[in-house]
This record gives C-alpha cells, structure tokens and sequence, in this order.
C-alpha cells in the first residue's frame, strides 16, 4: 500500500542524482528488491509513470532486478535457499541462520542522458 | 552506512553496480529506497538518546490489544517510570484520550488514509511532545500487520503483539513484520481455554521458521496476567539503553537497514 510513496521518494533521489550529474534525463534507474523487504516489486511498476510524471525521470525505464532469498547457516555453516516463511537452515534444519540477501530494496545504478553523451562515471 | 566512498560495494554486487550502456552515463548509487525515511530516523533516534529515554514502536494488527498493553504498562510502572505516548492511528484521538485518562502524556498522530507511521510524522510529533524526563517513550503504530515494518521510525526496539484470536499461523502469513520483532507478546491468553484452534506452540514454531530467536511471552493485559515477565524485559531494555547511552552508543531494532548489512560484508 505504500508503494507510491516508496517511488516518490526514490525519484526523488533519481532527480537529485541527475542534476548533480548535470544530465537532461534519466534513461533507466536499476533497483534490487528482495522477497523480504516489504516493498511488491508490481506494484512499484504500477506506481513508477505517476511517481515520474513531470520529472527527468518521466520517460525513464523502472528495471527491478529480483534479490533470491538466501540463508547462512550459523550452525553448520551452509548457505542455502530458502522461502519467506521458512528462513530455516536448508541443510540442518537450525533456527541461527542470517539472512545474506532477499531483504534488499536498493536503488542499484541510474542511466543518463548528458548533452556530451558517453561520460562514463 | 556510507554512500558516498563506495565502501557499501560488495563482490557480489560490483558487476552490477557499474554498467555503462549505450551512450548514456552509468551512475552506481547503492542506496535504500527508503533513505529519506532513514536519514530522519537517525535524527529521531538521536533525540530520544539525548533524553536517555528508551523508544519502542508498537506493532500489530488492528484491535490485538496495543492500547490495553499500554495502558496496563503505565498502570504498573506507575511508581517507577515515567512513560510518554505517541499514538498513531487513521482517524480519532480515542487512544490518546484513554492514555492521558492513566494519568500519562500522549500525542495522536492521526495519518489520515497512510496505513504506517513514517519517521517524518514522528519527528513532527515530537515538536508537540516534550520528550524532557520521559523514561520510555512508545509509538503505537498503525495497527496493520504489513507496512509498519518497512518504515524505521528511530526506536530503539520493535515489540510485535499476536493477539489469541487472531489464529497461530500469523507469523508465518506475515514474515516481513514478524521478523522485525524484538519481542513478540501473545495477547489476550486468559480466552486460551476457549479458542480450541490457537496453539501458542504452533504460533512460537511459525516464528522460529523464520529464522527469529527472540522471546515470546504469554499476557493478557486487561487481567493483569503475565505482565511481569513483560515488564521485566522492558526494565532491562531501559538499563541497556541507558549503559548505551553513556558509553555513546545507541540501538537500532533487531533487524538492521540492508545498507547496514552490505556495509558490514564489505569491511
């Protein structure tokens, strides 16, 4: 439900990027969500074009990329996959294991479009 | 964490991190969505520790018993602490009402349609809420067992309530929240006897499948039962978060921002 907010706030960030890069708009913005963090990765799609309407990011691309879910095993030291409502040691069945990815909800890297063209940053 | 030095670059996101595509300009950020949000935690959770007060943020369904908890916590720490309210809800000012009516400050925030509480409407509250000779500040949360896991609000612990009546399944129909507790309270056990499909087994084997060590403890807060383990556990949240504090530390709640986690795998 607070998916809309979720992407007002990463154009806000996008557009703060673009103008510190001094681009005339972004071509593509990259994220990393995970099964975990709370955010639908749908909805976020859903939610992009009104959230960029009206920004260097109107016509711009939303890439999410999905983050697997993943465990270590601080008993036996496996890593292994795992599911969101079983985050048990695939291996051993141990309750002591550490989350390594599937919470993630990053804005990975953002594509511009300068007046120069290439300028790798 | 660090945004800026790169430090939060990880081998197993580097590839992705630089990817310069066709005559436009690749920019690596590496940043939470939720930033904004975090950055004015931060500030929040440095007002609270100026105060040395410990801050918990009360999540849980609608109607599991969040109001009642607080209200018997303020009855029963009356002589010991002093215990301030912020209360978020959609509409009405009901709960703040029967918190000042145990004698206690409180504030409501009320969201409108926002189905959470953010760090922002927080830190407006605490504008219009001295926090000055509180012990323990809670945030009631929007009851909701989905959105107020994803938004840090600058407490210091999650408390997440389970209502009996609410079935023993909840933790694992909704693991985003239930993995963010500090400590989950089985609400309302005094109707035990009488629901024959809640097993507080069931509920604590659901929690430990999502890999969560922390403790569960029984109370039903309207009839005084089981709060004293309860209180237990908050008088020493407050001892260590006062030893925190002195040694110029704080405390984020269990479960830390993914930044924080990239950023501890790479150094």
């Amino acid at each position: 439900m607070h998916e809309l907010s979720i992407c007002q706030s990463l154009i806000d960030q996008v557009e703060q990027i673009a103008l510190t890069h001094g681009a005339q708009s972004v071509e593509s913005v990259k994220l990393k969500v995970g099964p975990l963090s709370g955010v639908e990765p749908l909805l976020l799609q859903h939610a992009y074009p009104y959230a960029s309407a009206g920004t260097l990011a109107a016509e711009s691309t939303l890439v999410i990329e999905l983050a697997p879910l993943k465990v270590s095993c601080e008993t036996c030291g496996a890593e292994t996959e795992a599911e969101p409502s079983w985050l048990v040691c695939g291996a051993c069945g141990s309750c002591h294991t550490r989350l390594v990815s599937g919470d993630e909800m990053i804005l990975m890297s953002v594509e511009l479009i300068t007046a120069e063209g290439t300028n790798h940053v | 964490m660090c945004d800026t030095c790169g430090c939060n670059i990880t081998p197993g996101n580097r590839e992705f991190a630089y990817k310069p595509v066709n005559g436009t300009t690749a920019v690596a950020v590496l940043k939470n969505l939720l930033a904004k949000n975090d950055d004015q935690a931060i500030h929040n959770r440095q007002h609270f520790d100026k105060h040395r007060l410990l801050a918990i943020n009360l999540m849980s369904s609608p109607g599991s018993g969040k109001t009642a908890l607080l209200e018997a916590t303020i009855d029963a720490l009356r002589n010991e602490y002093r215990i301030g309210v912020i209360e978020g809800d959609l509409e009405t000012e009901n709960d703040a009402e029967r918190i000042r009516a145990k004698g206690a400050p409180a504030h409501q925030i009320t969201t409108g349609s926002a189905c959470h509480l953010d760090s922002h409407m927080v830190h407006d509250a605490l504008h219009r809420f001295p926090l000055a000779g509180l012990d323990i500040l809670f945030i009631e949360n929007v009851g909701n067992l989905i959105c107020p896991a994803s938004f840090d609000l600058g407490q210091h612990r999650n408390v997440t309530l389970l209502s009996v009546t609410e079935g023993d399944d909840k933790p694992a129909k909704y693991p985003v929240m239930f993995r963010a507790a500090d400590i989950v309270l089985l609400t309302k056990s005094d109707l035990l006897p009488v629901l024959d499909d809640f097993s507080p087994a069931r509920a604590e084997a659901n929690l430990r499948n999502l890999a969560s060590t922390v403790p569960v403890m029984q109370l039903a807060a309207r009839k005084a039962l089981g709060l004293q383990t309860w209180l237990d556990w908050l008088r020493s949240e407050l001892a260590r978060q006062r030893a925190r504090v002195d040694r110029g530390e704080t405390a984020r709640p269990r479960i830390q921002a993914d930044g924080v986690r990239l950023h501890e795998a790479s150094t």
